[in-house]
Formats: C-alpha cells, structure tokens, sequence
C-alpha cells in the first residue's frame, strides 16, 4: 500500500481533476492518494470524481485558501 | 493493473470539433479532459478547420474567435492565461491522450485541404476515419458535442 502525494497548488480548471485522475490510474487497488491545491471548484469536484469512480474518500480538510484530500483506490 | 473506472462501464462523451479557433479548442480540449477525469472515455473528432489544428505546429496558430485583432487580443488573452496559470492547448492536448483520450482525424477534410498523414501530429492521432466512425462513437456516448 502506497501513498501517493499530489500538489496542484496554484493550478487551476481542468488541472487538479486531471492530476488527480492521473495518479488514480497509476495508483494500485488500496494505495491511498493525497491531493493539496488551491483552485475552488476542484474541492468539491475531485470528490464527486471519486464517486464516480466507485473509490474512497477519506477525508477532506482546509487550511485557509488551500484545501487536501484523501482518497483510497 | 485493473482501474474501476473501466470496470464500471465508463460512459461515453464525443465531441466534434469542427473550429479551428483557439477559445473553442480550450472548451472542447478542458469538457474533454474533465469527462476522462471523472472517469468517462472520450473521443475527439476532429474535422475541417479544426482538423488544421492537428498540422505540426497547429495548435499555437490558433486565432481567438472573437477579439482576435490580427493577433494582439490573442496576445493579450495569452498573458492574462499564463499570469492565470492555465495550461497551454498543447499542454491540454498531451493531458487527454495521456488519459486515454481517442483523437479521430477526419479523412476527408484530409483530401479537400490536401493534408497527408505526415503534415499532421501523428504522436496524437489515434484514427483517420470517415462519418461512419464518428456515428459509431456518438451512438453510445451520453454526452456529444459539436465544437
């Protein structure tokens, strides 16, 4: 089981989605991935991008304008 | 290495793309890349004018469609993007075939235009093909867009 650490700080529409599904390709069934960036919508919609791919969210959290997310393949 | 996504019967998304102008390629190129990363598979086919995008070099002759103002709005659009951190059409374009993302080049805006395989970005190009494989595509895909 690996960790997998993205950062799109900074990056904006369509580039957290994109890394984020990115590495979920990459990533083996249980390895956990852990996204932190900054832009707005990706906050909500890198969760619904897990949804739709029938993974696990773990958790999100926030810390000023930046948010992270984890997720289990 | 099995994905869920594929598992899960991903839909579909086909976009033709039919300007060559840079703003319509941004919107075909971002719907893309969001329908791959939100697990759907996608198909692009690319006709016309905006087949001549897919020439080597294509893609940063692209003019805005609006504004465009023999090039200084697109400068201008260009630095606002850069300064905005947004990827650049090539940078989007090596993202969604990355992600899996089919590119079919239609074959007879090929012969009008008289553009070979060779002029084009072969590295991109997954099919050159005829109406006959873009209604194949489309009659499965959930979402289908005209660009």
């Amino acid at each position: 089981m690996a960790e997998i650490r993205i950062d799109v700080m900074g990056e904006t529409c369509p580039v957290p989605l994109v890394e984020f599904r990115k590495a979920l390709r990459k990533a083996q069934e249980g390895d956990v991935i852990e996204i932190v960036g900054t832009h707005p919508s990706s906050k909500k919609e890198i969760p619904m991008a897990v949804k739709a791919m029938g993974s696990e969210l773990l958790d999100i959290s926030e810390e000023g304008d930046a948010w992270k997310i984890r997720v289990r393949k | 290495m099995e994905d869920k996504s594929e598992e899960v019967k991903a839909q579909k998304a086909t976009i033709v793309v039919q300007s060559g102008d840079m703003d319509k390629l941004y919107s075909a190129l971002i719907i893309a890349n969001g329908c791959l990363s939100m697990g759907m598979m996608v198909s692009m086919f690319f006709t016309f004018w905006g087949l001549l995008r897919l020439k080597k070099g294509g893609l940063e002759k692209a003019p805005l469609s609006k504004m465009h103002y023999l090039g200084l709005g697109k400068w201008m659009i260009n630095r606002r993007m850069k300064s905005k951190n947004v990827r650049s059409l090539e940078r989007l374009f090596q993202d969604y075939v990355d992600l899996g993302g089919k590119v079919l080049a239609c074959d007879m805006t090929m012969e009008i235009m008289g553009v070979g395989p060779k002029d084009l970005r072969e590295d991109l190009i997954t099919e050159y093909c005829g109406v006959g494989t873009y209604v194949n595509e489309a009659r499965y895909s959930s979402i289908t867009l005209f660009i």
